[in-house]
């Protein structure tokens, strides 16, 4: 009776902490990069198409390359901003540059239509703070040669691009020794404070006139052309793909660079892309969202991704902690498999997850995630809880003769209560904690603000998702220390 | 009459438990059974065989004429109590509710329950007012007195009890020392008791069983076994009692 009421009110209280997601009508779904200008791209295609009377949804800063192309041939978006030269040596594998038409053909092929270039080419530059580079007297990328000793800090996605780092440096015949990788905005902060003297940027960059750089002439004509394009699903409807196609050629680089400037002065993309829209070159403060109801939106999908997979965790996790608690090998196994898990890092987790049917960039994937890493502590505490019931006890229960399911449910589960809901309240707290990675793969949540803080170097914005986060993993705790005093019986509390 | 319980060549080896050789043993109906012997001797041993906690490598035990099986088992443990000497309570549950889970899970009617438990609580003198209390709350004899009124709610044919005293103070000892005397004549309980007790054993048995290194060393009362001791292990164990009694 006892278990059946800590049962109940366990799935009450979840239930209450999951809200049912919204389902929504269909709407146009875009993605972008991880950095400012893909995020004001990506919100300049949501409002050409919102004024066109399509609805559209931006999912924001979804990751790099491999991630938004995935979540493109997926289907899980359906446009999203690239650049040719990226679409060639990344996504084509081709070395070598090839014609705008004949990039159109070779997507077409694999199901994806792309726009004409919008009207800036947003190449790789490599940059260095002005003052310095004039002292060493460097004007291009072939002057680094004679300094092999400046301290370069470079994107995690430049080193490995085919049109990054290493074909650079064999190209330039650099030799440098200090290369690291370090986050694009984070980048831009070493390099003011001289902890790096060289790093990669965007020809668009605002930072590049910020803070007073200069861009080292590709002398060798290393980068291709970058010039900024829309791809889109083929099955994207047609009235959506000519309103995209609309944009061709209107966004020069100088209007790129200011938009740019402007998202990270406000630290708000909808108000910069409204700079493109509105002529008289003053922006207006998106008509969005309150940072009320942002704070409520981040929160309440925080909740849902973290209460429901603690609620997976818990329907699967305590069956295979009492199965576990039997021993053998079975039991060993379980034990074994939950601690595997644990020892993966949940950022390699998601992205191991994300390239697997079914998975890919979504909610489902995040909630997955999450379930398997709160796991452990459930099935652990589950089978310790149950093993360090008394031998005395066990066989007393045993000698009344009882049926087996009355003795789990009646004397067993709930002795071991204590114990397995000491195990759910770390996995609550684990997972309210992780999930801030969900915001990595767009399941949003409260990283969302993290993350597009970290993206812009702003401080304030991070800690609107760090400061909720924290406080809810308190609030967490204590609900469970309210819920230890409810449902734990009295007799194992004194 | 035949015995109620009745043991025929019972072996049992194995990892921690103390093991049992060629036991033979009837468990006379109506009368207190006492195994006694060292710790070690195997004598719980013979108790949790009987309550199927264990299952013997050779030799056969009957219930009331009935070889204990996997598919009879459940049904002869609610003919059987069992009182352990740490109690076995379940700390979750009150005194009430420890007692009252089996005819519960049998769904026995609720007030021929309560009348049960009020005859209960008398019998083995438990304050009634207590019954609400939880097994952390309770004395160590309190406790054992719990664990006897739910060992005996379903009137079991047989009661097991494996050193029921051994965790009490001397007050507390001899005080359910003589209720349970009186409580097993007023029931005319069958009962199979272990303690290492001497005195306990001759004060409560109207059997003495007593054994050694798992085999039973000789049967009979109290007197055969001063009077007549089958080997020096016996008047070696009774008079080493005995000595201790005296200083």
């Amino acid at each position: 009776m006892t278990t059946f009421r800590f049962l109940s009110i366990s799935y009450c209280v979840l239930g209450f902490l999951i809200q049912s997601p919204a389902l929504a009508t269909e709407p146009t779904v875009i993605g972008s990069k991880k950095f400012t200008e893909s995020y004001v791209l990506g919100e300049i295609a949501k409002r050409t198409l919102t004024e066109a009377g399509i609805s559209a949804d931006h999912r924001q800063g979804m990751g790099g390359t491999i991630i938004l192309w995935q979540a493109l041939r997926s289907g899980q978006i359906d446009v999203y901003p690239e650049y040719t030269g990226t679409i060639v040596q990344e996504i084509l594998k081709r070395s070598n540059p090839m014609p705008t038409d004949q990039v159109a053909d070779e997507l077409r092929k694999i199901g994806i239509g792309t726009t004409k270039p919008l009207g800036f080419n947003n190449t790789y530059a490599l940059v260095m703070r002005r003052n310095r580079a004039s002292a060493l007297g460097i004007r291009t990328i072939s002057d680094l040669q004679k300094h092999p000793e400046l301290k370069l800090g470079f994107t995690h996605e430049f080193l490995d691009r085919q049109d990054g780092w290493s074909p650079m440096a064999v190209a330039y015949r650099l030799n440098s020794q200090n290369v690291a990788g370090i986050d694009h905005a984070l980048g831009y902060d070493a390099l003011r404070n001289g902890q790096i003297d060289v790093k990669d940027a965007y020809s668009t960059d605002a930072k590049i006139a910020d803070y007073n750089l200069v861009v080292l002439e590709d002398d060798q004509k290393f980068f291709p052309r970058y010039d900024a394009v829309f791809l889109n699903r083929l099955s994207l409807n047609d009235k959506a793909v000519a309103v995209l196609r609309g944009l061709e050629g209107r966004i020069d680089e100088a209007t790129m660079t200011r938009l740019n400037a402007e998202a990270e002065r406000t630290k708000d993309y909808a108000r910069a892309a409204s700079l493109f829209f509105d002529s008289s070159g003053t922006s207006t403060p998106s008509f969005g969202e309150s940072f009320a109801h942002k704070l409520s939106r981040w929160t309440s999908r925080h909740l849902e991704l973290a209460g429901f997979s603690l609620l997976l965790s818990i329907i699967v996790g305590v069956p295979l902690g009492i199965w576990a608690s039997r021993g053998g090998p079975i039991g060993h196994v379980i034990l074994g498999f939950a601690s595997v898990v644990q020892t993966i890092p949940s950022l390699a987790l998601l992205a191991l997850l994300v390239p697997l049917p079914f998975f890919g960039i979504s909610v489902r994937t995040a909630i997955t995630a999450l379930f398997l890493y709160g796991l452990l502590p459930i099935v652990r505490n589950t089978a310790t809880g149950l093993q360090d019931i008394p031998r005395g006890l066990r066989e007393s229960a045993i000698a009344l003769g009882i049926s087996s399911r009355a003795r789990l449910w009646q004397i067993y589960l709930p002795m071991a209560s204590r114990s397995i809901l000491a195990g759910i309240k770390t996995s609550a707290v684990i997972n309210i904690g992780t999930a801030t990675l969900a915001a990595l793969i767009g399941a949003g949540g409260l990283g969302e603000p993290i993350l597009s803080g970290l993206n812009l170097n702003d401080h304030a914005t991070i800690l609107q998702g760090a400061i909720p986060a924290a406080t809810l993993a308190l609030l967490v705790q204590w609900f469970f220390d309210f819920l230890d005093r409810v449902l734990i019986p009295k007799g194992l509390r004194l | 009459m035949s015995a109620l319980v009745q043991l025929t060549g019972v072996s049992k080896t194995f990892g921690d438990a103390a093991a049992v050789h060629s036991i033979d043993l009837s468990v006379e109906r109506g009368k207190t059974t006492v195994l006694i012997g060292p710790s070690g001797c195997g004598k719980s041993t013979l108790l949790r065989l009987i309550i199927g906690l264990l299952q013997p490598d050779e030799g056969k035990i009957e219930f009331d004429g009935t070889s204990l099986s996997a598919g009879n088992i459940d049904i002869i443990r609610r003919r059987v109590g069992y009182v352990i000497q740490e109690g076995g309570l379940f700390p979750h549950l009150t005194a009430r509710g420890n007692i009252l889970l089996m005819p519960r899970h049998l769904g026995s009617d609720e007030n021929e329950m309560l009348s049960r438990l009020a005859e209960l609580c008398a019998l083995t003198r438990f304050p009634a007012n207590l019954l609400g209390r939880y097994p952390l709350e309770l004395s160590g004899g309190q406790r054992q007195r719990v664990s006897l009124m739910r060992a005996l709610m379903l009137s079991p044919e047989l009661l097991l009890l494996d050193e029921p005293l051994g965790a009490l103070d001397p007050l507390g000892r001899v005080a359910l020392q003589k209720d349970l005397k009186e409580i097993f004549e007023r029931l005319k309980q069958t009962a199979l008791l272990v303690t290492h007790d001497l005195a306990e054993a001759a004060y409560l048995g109207n059997q003495i069983v007593l054994m050694n290194q798992g085999r039973i060393v000789q049967k009979g009362s109290i007197v055969d076994l001063r009077e007549q001791p089958a080997s020096t292990f016996v008047s070696d164990f009774i008079n080493a009692q005995r000595g201790l009694m005296l200083t």
